[in-house]
């Protein structure tokens, strides 16, 4: 570090300059890592410009150029589904982002609370679904549910709201915004932990002058800590841009089944039961092809918007 | 300090305020609690009970024969050692080689630091996409292969640059004393940098061992060889074909001698199964809450 500062003997110099190549090759193998695991995968985008068949090597297969990137929009099977993934993606994207300011709110309201106790106690009952995977919140969803033995057929059913129980799983009905409440539940406690973070930030000067100014709780929270946290919150949606069609499959893939498969089939889960379920891995490549380029173009429009309205780029 | 102000002067507004909020705020830690505490009650339970779904609120007639039944379904004394291999292994590894990678990348007198620098960051911005990473692994001879869990993670990038951030902000004079003293890099790194940047480290583990344990879709993907199935993906089928693993345990004993109360069912095995999967979620819980605020950081970029 120091040398950068002042020329030194020749002597040193050489020393260091030995040092540096020491460095390097012990961040080599690293370096090699990465390129197996990030940069080697990118050959397998050939398998989109040729009619992959299985047990087949990539040179034996017959090159076909773009056709499977036209067959995807031209051929009309083909083109329904596509579509509806995209609606899919789409429709539970918006649904995400209209809770985006959820997370905001419950730490508002959160930090609201007299009892530092009783903070504690909600945070943490709340945030621990985060932790939790797909496969166990499947199954809690299961438990409360179910059709026959779930806990809320049972409850409606004992009040005698309903004399057979409601198929909340098993029905096509409002997917999107069933798995819009499950990931919900799962996130909304952790996503709070930000803003209640910048919510300690503020300065507790300003918040007293404005209780001597005779300002409300509601006129403190809209003129003083909402504008506080609306920094945060600009910086997470355009993070969330350029993620715009990483719907993901986890969720998805658990809630899954005949019924629901219509709605729920994410552009993620869509390259999955191509690629791995049918076999399909030509189509289901150049499918990920074109998710890559909007990602990257999202990736870049979400910075120079960044760049815009704060002065700097985020990535 | 809001709390003595509050008791001082609470209006009528004021207190309609908190009732409201606290009621809420009540209803919200219920809705993320009892889903939880109902799959717990119900394991406990008289077996019949439950399959006519009469547990509600309370336990009936506890027993803890599925607790003991439970490890007897097919594949599940494996399930649980692989996963908890793959988590031990695919976190303590990680961080090794993370801090390592970090640290060099944090000296900048590296020879051609910035080319080898940018070449890493940069995959963090695309990917190939599942099928060509899919492809990949088939490649490299990973599938059906316990190391799938383990090799692809042994470096996050995204870790690497937290950790190199993190050592960048140590003060240079420490490492600089022992450098004149004739430590070499290991030694340094070792003995200086390391006991420094456990923070970092302590967090990148916590969460690391989450995401091991909770992880199902590489199984999915790579793995077709149920000895190497996860207690994840264990559930994940059982989810998928109920009955199956409930009859293959029954068949084993003899049904006269079973006090219906106690006999295993489909249903309390997968509660029970589900059960066990959480444990160990909430035995780290409390250690995941010190570092929730450098969590943040990671999760935001794993979603």
């Amino acid at each position: 570090m120091s040398a950068v500062k002042a020329p030194k003997p020749a002597r040193q110099r050489s020393l260091h300059e030995r040092d540096g190549k020491k460095l390097f090759f012990m961040a080599l193998p690293f370096v090699l890592f990465v390129f197996v695991f990030h940069y080697m995968p990118l050959w397998g985008w050939s398998f989109a410009f040729v009619n992959y068949k299985p047990g087949r090597a990539l040179l034996n297969c017959d090159f076909v150029g773009l056709t499977n990137f036209t067959k995807l929009f031209l051929q009309p099977v083909m083109r329904n589904r596509l579509f509806e993934v995209l609606r899919n993606t789409f429709g539970m994207q918006l649904l995400h982002y209209l809770t985006m300011p959820l997370p905001m709110l419950f730490a508002i309201f959160l930090h609201e609370m007299p009892s530092r106790r009783c903070r504690k106690v909600i945070q943490t009952v709340t945030t621990l679904p985060n932790f939790i995977s797909w496969v166990i919140i499947y199954a809690l969803a299961y438990g409360m549910f179910a059709v026959d033995t779930g806990f809320i057929n049972n409850m409606l059913k004992s009040v005698g709201l309903i004399e057979t129980g409601i198929p909340f799983l098993t029905s096509g009905d409002n997917v999107w915004l069933k798995m819009t409440f499950y990931s919900l539940w799962k996130s909304l406690g952790w996503s709070a932990i930000v803003y209640l973070a910048a919510i300690a930030g503020i300065d507790h000067e300003v918040m007293e002058a404005a209780e001597v100014d005779g300002a409300g709780r509601m006129r403190r929270i809209w003129h003083i800590t909402i504008p506080e946290l609306i920094p945060t919150f600009f910086v997470l949606l355009v993070m969330s841009i350029g993620n715009f069609l990483n719907a993901g499959m986890e969720q998805q893939k658990m809630f899954s089944n005949a019924m629901t498969k219509p709605y729920i089939e994410t552009l993620d889960l869509y390259v999955y039961n191509m690629g791995i379920g049918s076999g399909l891995i030509s189509y289901s490549t150049a499918v990920g092809i074109m998710k890559s380029f909007v990602a990257v173009v999202l990736f870049s429009s979400a910075n120079m918007l960044s760049k815009k309205v704060r002065g700097y780029s985020m990535f | 300090m809001t709390a003595i102000r509050n008791k001082r002067r609470m209006s009528v507004g004021d207190r309609i305020f908190h009732i409201v909020n606290y009621t809420v705020f009540i209803l919200l830690g219920l809705i993320c609690f009892y889903p939880f505490y109902y799959l717990v009650i119900n394991t406990i339970s008289n077996n019949r009970m439950v399959d006519l779904g009469m547990i509600m609120y309370l336990p009936q007639g506890i027993h803890f024969t599925n607790y003991v039944k439970v490890f007897e379904v097919d594949g599940m004394i494996r399930a649980i050692f692989i996963s908890v291999s793959r988590t031990v292994l695919g976190t303590a590894l990680p961080v090794i080689f993370t801090s390592i990678a970090g640290y060099l990348f944090s000296k900048e007198h590296m020879w051609h630091r910035k080319l080898l620098y940018r070449f890493t960051i940069i995959t963090m911005y695309f990917s190939a996409g599942m099928i060509p990473v899919y492809m990949n692994m088939k490649l490299l001879h990973l599938m059906n292969s316990f190391w799938v869990y383990i090799i692809p993670g042994l470096l996050s990038v995204y870790n690497m640059v937290l950790v190199k951030t993190f050592m960048e902000s140590l003060p240079a004079a420490l490492e600089e004393s022992a450098q004149i003293d004739g430590a070499t890099y290991p030694q340094r790194f070792i003995h200086i940098v390391l006991p420094l940047a456990k923070p970092i480290l302590a967090t990148i583990a916590l969460f690391g061992a989450v995401n091991q344990w909770n992880a199902y879709m590489d199984t999915l993907l790579y793995i077709n060889d149920s000895e190497l199935y996860t207690m994840q993906f264990l559930l994940y089928e059982y989810l998928n074909q109920a009955s199956s693993i409930a009859s293959s345990i029954t068949a084993n004993t003899d049904m006269s001698m079973i006090d219906q109360a106690t006999q295993v069912s489909t249903t309390a095995l997968r509660n029970t199964m589900t059960v066990i999967t959480i444990l160990p979620i909430i035995f780290v819980y409390p250690f995941i809450q010190r570092y929730y605020v450098q969590g943040v950081m990671i999760g935001a970029v794993k979603g």
